[in-house]
């Protein structure tokens, strides 16, 4: 949109004539007050999701303040620089409708997709980052990215379909060559020119695909179906190669990180998660404000979070399950240990988007990230009062520092909120009970 | 006592079905037959390394597939690329690429040399397209296929000013193309019957024996009809179980079948096993292929026997874990554990001890639901929802062990069902700690190892893997897990007969799983035409001239 027409504007300037041209910076084409382009358009909004698994502790965690200015319980002390960006939603369910309720696998899903799963090995319908990706993803290198601080290669909630996954990146150095590699342009550079290789690759992969149509009438539909999948994978690839062969909008808050010097051992003991976390989230910071991608999912853990803790024989989803009540505090306060930690993790996520400039503005301003847990109590697999949270304004367009009461409402009118503040014309969102045309008014602007 | 162990059942579950309710059970989910398959990345690596040789570099990280019915072979047939996954596919490919047309690799690799390495050569490209493309996508190309891969390389070498990257950027590019990392199983009818193409016929044999795609003698077999005479047929059978590479193909079929793609994400803790280093973790699992590699292919022997032989390969740090001596501490070699060791046999191996452990214990669940779901093919099932945990008590600081833990539990008949199947045969092996180390006690106290598997009684975990040795369902485990793996689908009902055709034949073999592969190879129905949805065909009136046609 602003892209295209920049471009166009610049084309007309240039008269088509020039491929290798200086060009100003974003500010030029900002309003005023950098909320806007000068064209009217507005600047690009970021969506992305953050999962941590086990829950929370309703008695540490909830504030018992609703509304603005919400008091921070123990296992969220950690919010104190942030809680003014983030909304609390609380006392909001999964209906399952009488399906079965796989363990650590209901809930997440049916946050991510607004319907019960019918199994514990399947999706009912695409995750609700890949239909806000779809919306505005579209025009940078990529259409999303997914990380998992978990290191593991099978960590991901983005999916089309049950079989249609799309992979984390597991590796800080990986996500970084992925990103910052020699694939990179940088936005800022005074000077383009289009890559020849990246032309080569583009028709290359046209000529190769012309050939492929063939094979597509030799399969069965179910397979067609499949490899239409494909197809559209190759159509995305081949508009990134076509963008990287425009100069990139200029983006004065990108610059381009120092390079990680070294790979992270495999495991997912508390510090080394922590700091895999905080450094892919360092990363795709950076990734955001050189408008590689504008959708992420960030797993922070897995919903069996098998996080371990130095020294202690048990993990995190063993321990909710196995560890007694303290008697006096009336919870488990190992099992807390963790949660705590995970909260202080999405501090750090939000304070990282948050302290970033870009123009007037932060980065957090013109982003709306939907933090999400599988259940509420991990020892008893609860559905009820499934903790979520938004981080951002998604541009002015959501208040924050709201702690919502749901008094029970369907989880998904969080994700039907989060749809509309991000532009999209969704009216009514979820499946069955879960299905509502309520977004949360106390929030959106 | 009211259980804290209630979530076990969650993670368990309480039914068990049998290897035989399983077979005979009608999936409602699964296709009625194969459908096309995504290469997976054994197959793909295997298939690169023997068409550009072992000193080209394979990147291995393309995208993880799902597991069904136990297998991620079986996931392939219906896993889809997403854009994710096609840049695993697209980076690997162009780092494959490049790296086949670099100046120390081309002058072998290329079957001819450009007249000027700066400009296009369309009859060099030619030539190269016409015999990497046959073994790329299964089938000689067709003329159109050869001239439009050859303008491509023509064109990119004109843009780039070089004739090796033209072709680079052209070998990337069809290494990306649906026609390579999608197997379909095209189909052919002949006089009014429906079957496999010979082509495909020479595919579904390779990656069963191979797990990876034919050699080019497999293709002419294919092309010259011959691989459709039972002569020819078993020519190529014999020729490809003869190979080395078939250790490649019952390597890939058990690391699926054992679950090893875990290993990617194996940590122990570090204070509680210093001694679980990342070498142990990658040796562990090297040590147990490379054991059943020695005994079923090199050795031919009895299956049942992995669970028993004392024979294995060791390096120094996984000897240091073992508490043993080799000789040569630079490389795997043979070792043989004494007669009176307690280690012989899969079970005892650091991979599956540790595998299925927690990472910082041991875990007599997990490991007995492992021996249930992988070596006996029984389900253990899904745990049950919200479960009531209100009645959670105080540990009791006089239990040391996991024998007592779990027994202290087992009056709450919810957790009971399941920990019934999965516990006894797992505490057997709780000798061996989270990492697989021994220990002679746990907190103090003597552990108790013994158990039953169905109705066979043991004292430890020698004697649990004797049982498991002489359970009948290990055996026809097997089978049923080998056929699923060749079709690329669950076996069911449909397939009754030919299960109990192998399972005999096998038998009678004395379990050699090479021979189970060549029964499962010769078998008409391993090369029967899929049943698929609306699936175009192509009508043979003979073995002569072909048109496309429309079964419906």
């Amino acid at each position: 949109m602003n892209n295209i027409n920049r471009r166009r504007i610049l084309r007309g300037m240039l008269n088509g004539a020039a491929v290798t041209v200086a060009l100003p910076y974003l500010e030029c084409f900002l309003n005023s007050n950098g909320t806007a382009l000068a064209s009217g358009a507005p600047v690009p909004i970021r969506f992305g999701t953050w999962f941590w698994g086990l829950g929370m502790t309703k008695q540490i965690f909830t504030p018992t303040k609703v509304g603005a200015d919400y008091d921070l319980p123990e296992q969220i002390a950690s919010w104190k620089d942030i809680k003014q960006h983030v909304n609390l939603y609380s006392n909001m369910n999964v209906s399952t409708d009488g399906r079965p309720v796989p363990c650590h696998y209901t809930g997440w899903v049916s946050v991510m997709t607004g319907e019960a799963p019918l199994n514990g090995s399947s999706y009912p319908r695409e995750s609700i980052d890949v239909t806000v990706a779809d919306a505005i993803g579209t025009t940078t290198r990529f259409r999303s990215m997914q990380l998992a601080a978990t290191a593991n290669p099978r960590s991901t909630h983005s999916f089309r379909s049950t079989e249609a996954v799309n992979p984390p990146e597991v590796s800080v150095s990986e996500l970084y060559q992925k990103i910052f590699g020699p694939e990179f342009q940088d936005p800022n550079s005074p000077s383009f020119t289009p890559d020849v290789r990246i032309k080569t690759r583009k028709s290359v992969l046209s000529g190769v695909m012309e050939q492929s149509a063939d094979f597509r009438r030799t399969l069965g539909k179910a397979d067609q179906a499949r490899l239409d999948e494909y197809f559209t994978a190759t159509r995305e690839l081949e508009s990134r190669l076509a963008l990287q062969l425009e100069k990139p909008d200029p983006a004065p808050a990108c610059k381009v990180p120092a390079a990680a010097n070294k790979e992270l051992p495999v495991g997912i003991e508390s510090e080394l998660l922590i700091t895999r976390h905080n450094l892919m989230t360092d990363f795709l910071v950076m990734a955001l404000a050189c408008n590689q991608t504008r959708v992420f999912n960030m797993m922070y853990s897995d919903a069996t979070a098998v996080t371990t803790r130095k020294g202690f024989a048990k993990v995190h989803h063993t321990i909710t399950h196995e560890e007694p009540y303290d008697v006096k505090l009336g919870y488990q306060t190992e099992a807390s240990w963790f949660v705590t930690r995970s909260m202080e993790s999405f501090a750090y996520f939000v304070k990282a988007l948050a302290k970033f400039k870009e123009g007037d503005a932060t980065l957090l301003d013109r982003s709306l990230v939907f933090g999400y847990s599988d259940l509420s109590l991990a020892q008893a697999h609860s559905l009820v009062g499934i903790p979520m949270m938004t981080a951002g304004s998604a541009g002015g367009r959501l208040k924050t520092g709201i702690h919502f009461d749901g008094k029970g409402a369907p989880v998904t009118r969080v994700g039907l909120t989060v749809q509309q503040a991000l532009g999209l014309q969704t009216a009514e969102w979820g499946q069955n009970s879960m299905r509502t045309s309520q977004a949360i008014g106390e929030v959106l602007v | 006592m009211k259980s804290k162990f209630v979530w076990l059942a969650c993670t368990v579950g309480l039914v068990l079905a049998s290897a035989t309710a399983i077979a005979q059970q009608k999936s409602e989910t699964q296709p009625a037959a194969a459908r096309a398959r995504l290469i997976t990345q054994p197959q793909y690596v295997n298939t690169l390394r023997a068409i550009f040789g072992p000193n080209v570099k394979y990147p291995s990280a393309l995208a993880p597939m799902n597991r069904v019915g136990g297998l991620v072979e079986i996931g392939a047939s219906a896993a889809v690329v997403t854009g994710g996954a096609l840049d695993r596919f697209d980076n690997g490919a162009r780092s494959i690429a490049k790296d086949v047309f670099d100046p120390s690799h081309r002058e072998y690799l290329m079957p001819c040399r450009p007249a000027s390495e700066m400009k296009p050569d369309d009859a060099c490209a030619r030539k190269f397209f016409a015999q990497v493309g046959r073994l790329l996508f299964r089938r000689a190309l067709t003329e159109k296929e050869l001239k439009a891969y050859t303008d491509i390389a023509h064109a990119s070498a004109v843009s780039l000013g070089d004739f090796y990257s033209g072709m680079s950027a052209t070998l990337s590019g069809m290494l990306v193309a649906p026609e390579f990392i999608y197997v379909a199983p095209a189909t052919e009818v002949v006089r009014g019957h429906s079957q496999l193409t010979a082509n495909a016929k020479a595919v579904r044999l390779s990656m069963l024996l191979w797990n990876s795609y034919p050699d080019s003698e497999l293709l002419t077999a294919a092309e010259n009809g011959s691989l459709n005479t039972d002569k020819g047929l078993v020519k190529q059978v014999d020729r490809l179980l003869a190979s080395p590479r078939l250790a490649d193909g019952v390597r890939n079929f058990f690391a699926d079948m054992l679950i090893f793609e875990s290993f990617e994400t194996l940590a122990k803790d570090a204070k509680i096993y210093p001694s679980f280093t990342t070498q142990v973790t990658n040796d562990s699992k090297e040590q147990t292929l490379r054991t059943i590699v020695s005994h079923l292919v090199d050795e031919n022997l009895d299956y049942r026997d992995i669970f028993t032989t004392r024979k294995t390969f060791l390096t120094n740090d996984l000897a240091a874990v073992y508490g043993v001596a080799i000789n040569d501490p630079d490389r795997w070699v043979p070792y043989e554990f004494p007669a009176n060791s307690r280690r012989g046999g899969l079970l005892t191996q650091i991979s599956f001890l540790a595998l299925y452990s927690h990472p910082g214990r041991s875990s007599p669940t997990r490991r007995g639901r492992a021996i249930r779901e992988i070596f006996l093919c029984q389900k253990v099932p899904d745990p049950p929802p919200n479960v009531d945990f209100s009645a959670i008590e105080n540990p009791d600081p006089t239990i040391k062990t996991a024998r007592a833990r779990l027994t202290a539990h087992s009056a709450n008949p919810v957790c009971a069902g399941c920990h019934k199947i999965t516990d006894p045969i797992g505490l057997a092996l709780e000798s061996f700690d989270g990492a697989g180390s021994y220990r002679a006690d746990e907190n103090g106290a003597v552990i108790d190892t013994s158990g039953k598997l169905n109705d066979a009684s043991f004292v430890d975990a020698t004697g649990l893997e004797k049982a498991l040795h002489d359970n009948p369902s290990t055996p026809s485990c097997l089978v049923q897990r080998m056929t699923s793996y060749a079709l690329g689908r669950q076996v069911g009902a449909d397939d009754a007969s030919l299960l109990s055709d192998v399972n005999s034949k096998f038998a009678a073999s004395g379990y050699r799983v090479k021979d189970l592969l060549r029964v499962i190879a010769m078998d008409k129905t391993f090369y029967a035409a899929p049943l698929i949805d609306n699936k175009p065909t192509v009508e043979k009136a003979d073995a002569g001239t072909s048109k496309v046609g429309s079964k419906s």
